[in-house]
């Protein structure tokens, strides 16, 4: 059992420490508010892993969802989530919230 | 009304499908509505606590902790059905071949199918989980007698194409059924594997193959009622990367080359069964 819960916290840290150690990527920063994002055109160097870091100020959750950049994620309501996207070929990715899909759209442009 | 009922649907049809399969190929065992019942109230109250952790989940690992949480999740259930598909499944199918019964492969079988269980709990607290988080959010806000309304609606829309699935394999002539429902559970076993290639990448722990490698949404829209059919039951994504495809493919080879394996051993001891 404590073999167990060993593996389980060594195998948990490990992937910690993979991901905080390769933080050398560019971060962006997309806010969403009043189920808008902004900003809603985010230009993005081309070729190389982004970490994106999505913020929703809004007192919802939302679905970050694109399936141009294939990738979905709920973010609860006031908290900061990360979603690592690309390496991307130029180009123009679109992204929606699924949850207010009407008034939350972006884009990611690639260059 | 409308909008809350259709996200609630597609969050509710992967599980509800899973369970009417589920359902569909253990018709014969004694005592499995209860089990079945077990999974998706385990998995309700799971997704309940989930849901109410998702702010600090979130904050986990540097903003990737419900990505890991999701993979750790697609994991077990993968593994669970890798391992209940190439034995159990097979050895219900050899003890129902040898005894030339019909019935599903568990017909003849005492065992019970712990494996199921588990995954049937953890795909409805996976998608319960959204849920719940969703329709809590979206009912602090605006009017909530039309938000409730409309996730009774969403979820009784989801459960619906369950029965509707389960009713159809139920119509399934007996014979044909175990080959059916087990076709049906790789379909979804691959479809965990191609999610949990996305969890991983998103999380940036797997940075190989990260491009899509197609887009058949011109085809085939992922938000038509034919796509979402098709993602929740064969996990279809019309731009799927690299590393999902190779998931998919690897967890399919794995499991008819598991099963042919495990078919072969079980043969050569006691001989060519007819």
């Amino acid at each position: 059992m404590t073999r167990l819960r060993f593996l389980v916290l060594t195998l948990l840290s490990a992937s910690v420490m993979a991901v905080s150690a390769l933080a050398a990527e560019p971060q962006v920063l997309l806010v969403i508010k009043n189920h808008q994002f902004a900003p809603a055109e985010l230009k993005v160097p081309a070729g190389q892993r982004v970490k994106l870091l999505v913020h929703n100020q809004d007192t919802t959750p939302e679905e970050f969802e694109s399936h141009d950049l294939n990738r979905e994620k709920v973010i609860p309501a006031g908290s900061t989530a990360t979603i690592f996207i690309g390496p991307l070929k130029p180009g123009r990715y679109s992204f929606v919230g699924e949850f207010h899909e009407t008034s939350a759209k972006g884009v990611v442009i690639a260059e | 009304m409308l909008g809350v009922a259709i996200i609630v649907f597609r969050e509710t049809l992967e599980a509800a499908l899973f369970v009417g399969i589920i359902a569909a190929a253990t018709r014969r065992l004694h005592g499995r509505s209860a089990w079945l019942g077990a999974g998706v109230v385990l998995g309700a109250a799971g997704a309940l606590i989930l849901a109410a952790a998702a702010g600090h989940i979130s904050a986990w690992a540097d903003g990737v902790g419900q990505d890991l949480v999701n993979a750790a999740i697609l994991g077990v259930a993968l593994v669970m059905l890798i391992w209940h598909c190439v034995w159990v499944s097979n050895q219900g199918a050899q003890a129902a071949a040898d005894a030339r019964a019909l019935g599903s492969a568990f017909g003849r079988g005492r065992r019970k199918p712990w494996a199921l269980l588990v995954v049937v709990a953890l795909s409805v607290l996976r998608e319960g989980a959204e849920t719940v988080l969703f329709v809590a959010g979206y009912a602090s806000g605006s009017d909530q007698g039309s938000t409730l309304a409309g996730a009774l609606v969403g979820v009784a829309g989801g459960t619906a194409v369950g029965l509707l699935l389960y009713a159809g394999l139920a119509r399934v002539p007996v014979r044909q059924m175990f080959a059916v429902t087990n076709g049906l559970v790789q379909l979804f076993a691959a479809s965990i594997a191609s999610q949990l290639a996305r969890a991983l990448a998103q999380a940036g722990l797997f940075n190989a193959w990260g491009q899509t490698l197609w887009d058949s949404s011109g085809w085939l829209r992922m938000d038509s009622p034919v796509g979402t059919l098709a993602h929740a039951l064969a996990g279809y994504e019309a731009q799927p990367t690299g590393l999902q495809l190779a998931f998919y493919a690897l967890t399919l080879l794995l499991l008819l080359g598991g099963t042919r394996w495990v078919k072969a051993q079980q043969r050569a001891p006691v001989g060519p069964v007819s």
